[in-house]
């Protein structure tokens, strides 16, 4: 039995290796598969219904003291907007720009910066999670979205919030690229959720999204919609970009990103 | 789970041809499901995990960590003007060059790319964070779910306690450093003794079983809306950064853990231990053992 033992183990540890490197390799085959690809994107849905189970409309993100701020906030995704209708925009440091909300509202709004200014503020130190790993901590002010949609009064077949940006993340033969975003009202509700205006006490710069960002604390970074120019109500997300209800969601990544 | 539960039971159900080895019951039907489904997930979790890495491969210790702040620990690459690409891993202050293995990847053209982790090691083998993290997640809820049923049932039946829980015997340093003595010359039980986990071995379950949860918590004191929801899981870790940096940590002796058990395995006698995972029966010698061995000490 001990003469047999050398070549089958030997056997084995070949067989484990290419099992090893056949599984991985085929888990890459299985990624492009529709079938596996629902199966892994149902993750998303169990993630969304036990988070909201548990946390619901009520969990609070932390609030941080000023000590515990980032020294740099980093800038990621698109750091300037190439377009000339914004370029426009900022030369008159927004005095022109409005924020248009429409879709299922009884009454669309189109709001200057001074007009969300006499909206109830609200201003909150925070932890910024993006999806790439690194955390930053800023203090963020802006109105509560709660209280523009107040305002708009939502017709009763509103389910999504959808943020609509100035920035072409990627300009793609579909025309497809511009970025945007989209919430359940239950985030649109929520009172950390807000159109933020400033950061660490000064107006936003152009990279972290001038002149207004969403910030949906408990939601990774790329839900934080920046260079917000219109809000639209909706009751589906599928005649909006690619469908997935967001300019990453569009690309795999996870339409509700609680984590 | 209609099988004895425990491998102390004497049940010899076979005899092998030479007479001299019996098949003994080694590990309940829950324990051997769990355990290759735990296998699959961790098999799934490792690489995706690494891919999950690669779109930051960088460490912090507190609350926030970006590009500007004090990174404990980094994978990178350097390329001067016109010159040629290095790889570097950095711990703390020390810098190891890596070229070819970390941080600079040569890719099909036979060039060095700017990546952390070669495409072997990755899950896709392509860069991708958003299928990594559909691989991740999906994997880590199985893995949630496997985990409870192992942890509930071995509770339940008493097989944490009687079978991986080191005696107080086995735990005094004598009989450590006799396991350790036995271990360092490839000595294993064959015998009676085998039907019981050795010191080290039960202090490397323990340490597994430590390990594993361990993940779990780290992992989710990493979603935002976890944090928000239990906030005094992300601060056990001192911040979310941190939580991050033990996620990687536990992961990595994740890795040992596997490599010395496979090793174990091989060396114990890779047929019957594989037959006991699967069929649940470990062949043993009938004869005691020639040398009384320390883990057998009752």
């Amino acid at each position: 039995m001990s003469r047999m033992l050398l070549p089958r183990r030997k056997f084995l540890g070949l067989s484990a290796a290419g099992l090893g490197a056949g599984l991985l390799g085929g888990c890459d085959l299985m990624s492009d598969s529709p079938t596996v690809e629902g199966w892994l994107n149902s993750a998303e849905s169990l993630t969304y219904r036990v988070q909201r189970l548990l946390g619901g409309g009520r969990s609070m993100a932390r609030e941080f003291t000023p000590e515990d701020i980032s020294p740099v906030f980093k800038v990621n995704g698109d750091t300037e907007v190439d377009t000339d209708e914004y370029k426009a925009l900022l030369a008159e440091n927004f005095a022109q720009w409005r924020l248009r909300v429409d879709g299922l509202v009884a009454r669309p709004l189109d709001l200057s910066l001074a007009d969300l200014r006499n909206l109830p503020q609200r201003t909150q130190i925070t932890r910024h999670d993006c999806v790439e790993g690194w955390s930053a901590i800023g203090k963020w002010q802006g109105a509560t979205l709660s209280s523009v949609l107040q305002r708009a009064v939502l017709k009763p077949e509103a389910r999504f919030v959808v943020f609509h940006c100035a920035d072409f993340l990627e300009r793609a033969a579909d025309g497809t690229g511009q970025y945007y975003e989209s919430i359940d009202l239950i985030d649109a509700f929520h009172p950390q959720t807000i159109l933020a205006h400033r950061l660490n006490d000064a107006p936003l710069s152009q990279g972290h999204g001038a002149p207004l960002r969403l910030r949906v604390e408990r939601q990774l970074g790329y839900k934080h919609a920046k260079f917000v120019m219109r809000i639209e109500l909706t009751d589906r997300l599928d005649q909006i970009g690619r469908g997935k209800g967001g300019f990453w969601p569009d690309r795999g990544y996870e339409w509700y990103a609680g984590i | 789970m209609t099988e004895p539960q425990s491998a102390l039971l004497d049940q010899p159900l076979a005899r092998s041809r030479r007479g001299e080895k019996k098949l003994v019951v080694r590990h309940a039907l829950v324990t051997r499901l769990t355990h290759w489904m735990n296998a699959l997930c961790i098999l799934i979790l490792l690489p995706s995990g690494l891919q999950i890495f690669l779109a930051h491969p960088a460490l912090y210790w507190g609350q926030y960590g970006a590009d500007s702040d004090h990174r404990a620990f980094e994978i990178g690459s350097d390329q001067p003007d016109g010159g040629a690409m290095t790889g570097f891993l950095r711990l703390g202050s020390k810098k190891f060059d890596t070229t070819g293995y970390l941080g600079a990847i040569r890719n099909a053209d036979g060039d060095y790319e700017d990546r952390a982790f070669p495409g072997w090691a990755t899950l896709p083998s392509e860069r991708s964070l958003a299928e990594g993290r559909r691989w991740h997640f999906f994997f880590a809820w199985l893995f949630v779910g496997n985990l409870a049923i192992y942890f509930a049932f071995g509770l339940a039946n008493g097989h944490l306690r009687r079978d991986l829980l080191p005696s107080r015997e086995q735990l005094r340093p004598r009989a450590l450093l006799a396991d350790l003595r036995d271990h360092l010359r490839l000595k294993f039980p064959r015998g009676e003794a085998a039907r019981q986990y050795n010191p080290l071995q039960k202090l490397a379950y323990v340490g597994i079983g430590l390990l594993l949860p361990l993940m779990i918590l780290t992992g989710l004191a990493m979603s935002p809306a976890m944090d928000a929801i239990l906030p005094g899981l992300v601060e056990l870790f001192e911040g979310r950064q941190s939580a991050r940096t033990i996620h990687f940590i536990s992961a990595s002796l994740i890795v040992l853990f596997i490599i010395v058990h496979v090793v174990m395995v091989a060396l114990a006698g890779p047929i019957n231990e594989m037959r006991s995972m699967i069929t649940g029966k470990l062949a043993i010698s009938k004869e005691e053992e020639d040398e009384p061995h320390a883990a057998s000490a009752p």
